[in-house]
């Protein structure tokens, strides 16, 4: 233990833990607030999110660039988000089914297209060290920033404040919160959620980048671990918000460093509780910021999960 | 409509009934003069630098074997899935010799299939048959611990900060006893070596697993090995850090080429290859197979750059010791890391050992709990 840091290897790893594992969780909730804010939701974005990282590994392992990688995971995200969105428009078609059915598609044909990416090693994301101030290799670790993470962030603040004081923001908002009210502004509702649902599958496919091309780095079939689910659940817990998803993703990718970084003090007993964190946490929060007189602040009023 | 008027009378029907029981008939006379057909299972994809495909490997190799047809199946969960695989595996490929191959596949599953097929031999890797259990099922395993002792002694040599560490994926005893092999086996060397342990809860997490790799560098360990199903992210991220790797179930080396210095790996053809000659002979292929290096069951990978003279001097000593048999790496006096005693002085467990197979222990060194 001759560099070892002791108990401060907890609160450092869970903020390289945050820093490390919340960009797909980020990309995914920012993507399902867009889709959830014009009245849709999208459950397969779990499955996009596997295919994103299936796409942009391949794409990086055939042309030795992840830029690349994460154009065609972009694109093929966007077009899971279009299928998803013209189904949609059919009547009497339930979103959520739809979700679902997606959800299952886009796995199974990224494990299906992906099978002789498995062994093959592509070249990962670049990211900026931070932690240069500091001696500590420990620090330097954790504070190695991909840039697809500054990306994330950037966009949060972009969209919440895109959301309130543009016009694009306000017809999505329109759409979302009541579709007659859209329709007699002489807006065209389907074309707009088809655009939002395409839109938020480019970005769970970019999230899915970030998986296989820089962490944990590596395409196999458990890569998303059920992240993108999660994510589509923290949009609720994020109250439609998209600064609150930027908040809300950092600390799940926290909560999910605690345990290992636990492990590594000594605090080695129920580690399985440790790793229950994130969804303890969300209970916990849900029911804190419950409120006993209106159900779901923030909701958009045409989506089918507050009608 | 009189039934006498429809085109399917009875009699047809009763005739084309007969014609296809006795063409079925015929085909399974057929079948019993065919080759002889296994069918392997894995839990996971054939490729993923790891458990599955150290037995995949193997599987293709007997694919090339005279008289014997290969049937496979990846990515079949624990679950009654697997129950449904072996039930297509026997009554679709006519497969006589089934190899399912992860751990949480033989109770209740394995178990209930080979009640139901007494006629069908089940051999399972892992370390759960006992003489109780249906005869045409039967267990297998390599005393891989002996790779990851050699690993442990290597590791000892490479290591500055005298901490090393290990990613293990559930407490079973196969994990434990690889952790406490690689302590001990970087003991042997300096004997104030200490391991750190991390479980991840689950065989295939890429991300916690990542987790725990980047947990334990920061806690200052500086070689690391692991026991998951596919060490691919474990050995990419701790080579990213600057870390050791020891590698584990297949030789990892491509992925690290400088930061890979050795890794203990599978062979189970020869053990195939037994239960084969057995089932053609006519014969039952064992119940209960066993064995280390020296039988050829457990191989190391070739050293890594990292890997200096003395390392290797001390490690293929090691391994000239362990070829001969018999080798024990539990030996007493023995404590675990909560004080109690393990074994005491004079006492040992040699590589076949029953005891082995119900370690619910960590050595004194290792950092963590079961």
């Amino acid at each position: 233990m001759s560099d070892g840091l002791g108990l401060w290897t907890v609160p450092l790893a869970v903020v390289g833990g945050a820093i490390r594992v919340s960009t797909p969780f980020l990309f995914v909730s920012l993507g399902e607030t867009i889709t959830e804010r014009s009245g849709r939701i999208n459950l397969g974005l779990e499955g996009t999110l596997v295919f994103g990282a299936m796409a942009a590994y391949a794409t990086a392992v055939m042309t030795g660039s992840p830029w690349a990688g994460v154009a065609v995971a972009g694109l093929a995200g966007g077009l899971f988000g279009l299928l998803h969105g013209f189904v949609c428009k059919f009547p009497r078609v339930n979103d959520v089914a739809i979700g679902i059915a997606l959800m299952l598609f886009g796995s199974g044909l990224a494990f299906f297209l992906g099978k002789p990416f498995i062994q093959p090693s592509a070249p990962p994301l670049p990211a900026i060290g931070f932690g240069a101030w500091s001696d500590l290799p420990q620090v330097q670790a954790a504070l190695r920033v991909n840039v697809l993470f500054l990306i994330g962030a950037a966009l949060s603040v972009a969209l919440w404040w895109g959301l309130r004081n543009t016009r694009a923001g306000l017809v999505l908002r329109v759409v979302g919160d009541s579709a007659d009210a859209a329709r007699a502004m002489g807006y065209d509702v389907d074309h707009v959620r088809l655009l939002a649902t395409g839109l938020g599958g480019v970005l769970a496919g970019i999230g899915g980048a970030y998986l296989s091309l820089y962490y944990p780095g590596s395409w196999n079939e458990g890569v998303s671990s059920g992240q993108g689910l999660m994510a589509v659940a923290l949009v609720i817990f994020a109250r439609w918000n998209p600064l609150a998803c930027f908040g809300a993703a950092l600390l799940f990718g926290g909560a999910g460093a605690l345990g290992p970084a636990l492990q590594s003090v000594g605090v080695s007993q129920g580690y399985y509780l440790f790793y229950a964190a994130p969804y303890v946490l969300t209970l916990a929060l849900l029911v804190a910021t419950s409120s006993p007189d209106r159900a779901l602040a923030g909701a958009p009023g045409e989506l089918s999960l507050s009608k | 409509m009189p039934v006498a008027d429809l085109p399917f009378t009875r009699r047809r029907l009763l005739g084309t009934g007969a014609l296809l029981g006795l063409g079925v008939a015929t085909a399974s006379r057929a079948r019993a003069a065919d080759p002889l057909t296994v069918g392997v299972i894995y839990v996971g994809p054939k490729d993923d630098y790891g458990y599955n495909q150290a037995h995949a490997q193997a599987a293709k190799a007997l694919k090339g074997l005279p008289g014997v047809e290969i049937t496979e199946e990846e990515r079949v969960p624990e679950t009654n899935a697997v129950e449904k695989t072996m039930e297509s595996m026997i009554n679709l490929d006519g497969a006589t010799l089934l190899l399912p191959t992860s751990f949480g596949y033989y109770s209740p599953y394995l178990l209930a299939e080979a009640k139901k097929n007494p006629k069908i031999q089940f051999r399972h890797c892992g370390g759960l048959w006992t003489d109780k259990d249906p005869k045409n099922a039967g267990s297998y395993f390599g005393y891989i611990a002996q790779g990851q002792y050699l690993n442990g002694v290597v590791a000892a040599h490479a290591s500055k900060s005298k901490t090393i560490g290990f990613v293990a994926a559930k407490p079973i005893p196969q994990v434990l006893n690889n952790v406490n092999a690689f302590l001990l086996g970087a003991q042997s060397v300096d004997p104030a070596m200490t391991c750190q342990v991390i479980f991840t809860g689950e065989w295939s997490l890429a991300v916690k697993e990542a987790e725990a790799t980047n947990a334990l560098i920061d806690g200052g360990a500086d070689v690391i090995t692991c026991h998951v199903d596919s060490p691919k992210v474990v050995v990419e991220t701790a080579a990213r850090r600057g870390a050791f790797v020891c590698g584990y179930h297949v030789d990892q080396s491509p992925l690290a080429p400088q930061k890979y210095l050795t890794g203990a790996e599978w062979n189970w053809l020869p053990i195939y290859k037994g239960f084969i000659e057995a089932m053609q002979a006519g014969r039952t292929p064992e119940n209960f197979v066993r064995g280390g290096l020296a039988d050829g069951y457990v191989k190391m990978s070739p050293y890594g750059p990292g890997v200096g003279d003395a390392a290797r001097r001390n490690a293929d000593a090691v391994k000239a010791e362990m070829l001969k048999g018999g080798y024990a790496i539990i030996k007493g006096p023995l404590k675990d890391n909560a004080g109690k005693e393990v074994l005491p002085a004079g006492k040992t467990y040699p590589e076949k050992a029953a005891e082995l197979e119900s370690t619910n222990y960590l050595v004194a060194g290792v950092k963590g709990s079961v």
